[in-house]
């Protein structure tokens, strides 16, 4: 299946889990946050929300910034 | 002599100076400079991670045990957006206080005025610790105070014009006009703008591309520390008043009589 994550189309296995895509992508948990269509996800659902296809995915972290 | 400190969300800051997180030329730099402005409150800015993600992270350089990051909401043009990355911030395990700003416009960075209200009133709502970034607008800035901003940031100048306090005055009646901290954001450009802020009765000044665009920044930042600091004590002492013509400081008795 085909997600938009940050802006990018990427192909993953379908039925993925949030906590399976950070993995998938090599990013850390800690100081992240993960929006799904636009609602936040808290981290505890991390390991229960399963993607689905077309599913906008936006994943941040605090940056440099005034 | 004895000043308080400044209390933002319940918590206690010795330090008057807010430094940013951007434009460093470098990591080093930038932890150097953090280091020599003495400042215990940081922004960040709330971005997408880099794809595939990368091992790096500003929270290597600056480290949250030690200080209290502050997001800010930079580069959201509505209060859905900016209430929105406030979420994502708290998530994201950065707490309740948060740098909050809505612009209105691309070219001057200016805040719209009423986006800015209604994401003040929202995030209070829900329990975040609001700093809002505004106009030198007495009127608005009481609004903010009403609506529940924990303090009130209205901008010296332009963000990154380095222009100083453009309307001192304006500034002054926020200061009478609300009881909320005040804290100038957006404008210093160098120490004696840091140090007008606060000899106006400012609470504290935010600043970020006065020392990441200095020449040497770690010496900047040692220049605001010293300057905020400066100013307060001025402030807290209690200038002179002004006058037009000259009062001698010696006394007019006692000067030799040189006639012949």
């Amino acid at each position: 299946m085909f997600l938009k994550v940050n802006g990018e189309s990427i192909d993953v296995p379908a039925g993925l889990t949030i906590d399976a895509l950070l993995s998938h992508l090599g990013i850390t948990r800690e100081y992240t946050a993960v929006a799904v269509n636009r609602e936040i996800t808290p981290k505890g659902e991390y390991a229960t929300v399963t993607l689905k296809d077309g599913d906008k995915i936006e994943i941040v972290r605090p940056m440099g910034g005034g | 002599m004895y000043d308080g400190n400044l209390v933002l969300g319940g918590k206690e800051f010795t330090s008057r100076l807010i430094v940013g997180t951007g434009k460093y030329s470098s990591n080093e730099v930038m932890r150097e400079a953090i280091e020599a402005s003495g400042a215990e409150v940081v922004t960040v800015a709330i971005r997408r991670v880099a794809l595939p993600g990368r091992g790096e992270s500003i929270l290597d350089v600056v480290d949250p045990k030690r200080y209290t990051l502050l997001p800010n909401t930079a580069g959201c043009y509505t209060a859905d957006e900016a209430v929105r990355t406030c979420y994502l911030a708290r998530e994201a395990g950065l707490g309740d206080m948060v740098k909050l700003e809505v612009i209105g416009d691309s070219r001057t960075l200016f805040p719209d005025a009423q986006g800015l209200l209604e994401a003040t009133k929202t995030l209070a709502r829900e329990g975040f610790t609001v700093m809002p970034y505004t106009n030198d607008d007495p009127v608005m800035a009481k609004r903010l105070e009403d609506a529940g901003a924990a303090c009130v940031m209205p901008l010296g100048a332009p963000i990154g014009s380095g222009l100083g306090i453009r309307n001192p005055y304006n500034i002054k009646i926020i200061l009478e006009t609300v009881s909320v901290p005040v804290i100038v954001d957006a404008g210093v450009g160098t120490a004696s703008d840091a140090a007008i802020a606060m000899e106006l009765g400012c609470h504290g000044v935010l600043m970020n591309t006065a020392i990441a665009a200095a020449s040497d920044p770690v010496a900047m930042a040692e220049a605001m520390k010293l300057a905020v600091r400066a100013g307060r004590l001025a402030y807290r002492a209690g200038r002179m008043g002004k006058k037009l013509y000259a009062t001698a400081s010696s006394p007019l008795e006692g000067v030799p009589d040189w006639t012949s």
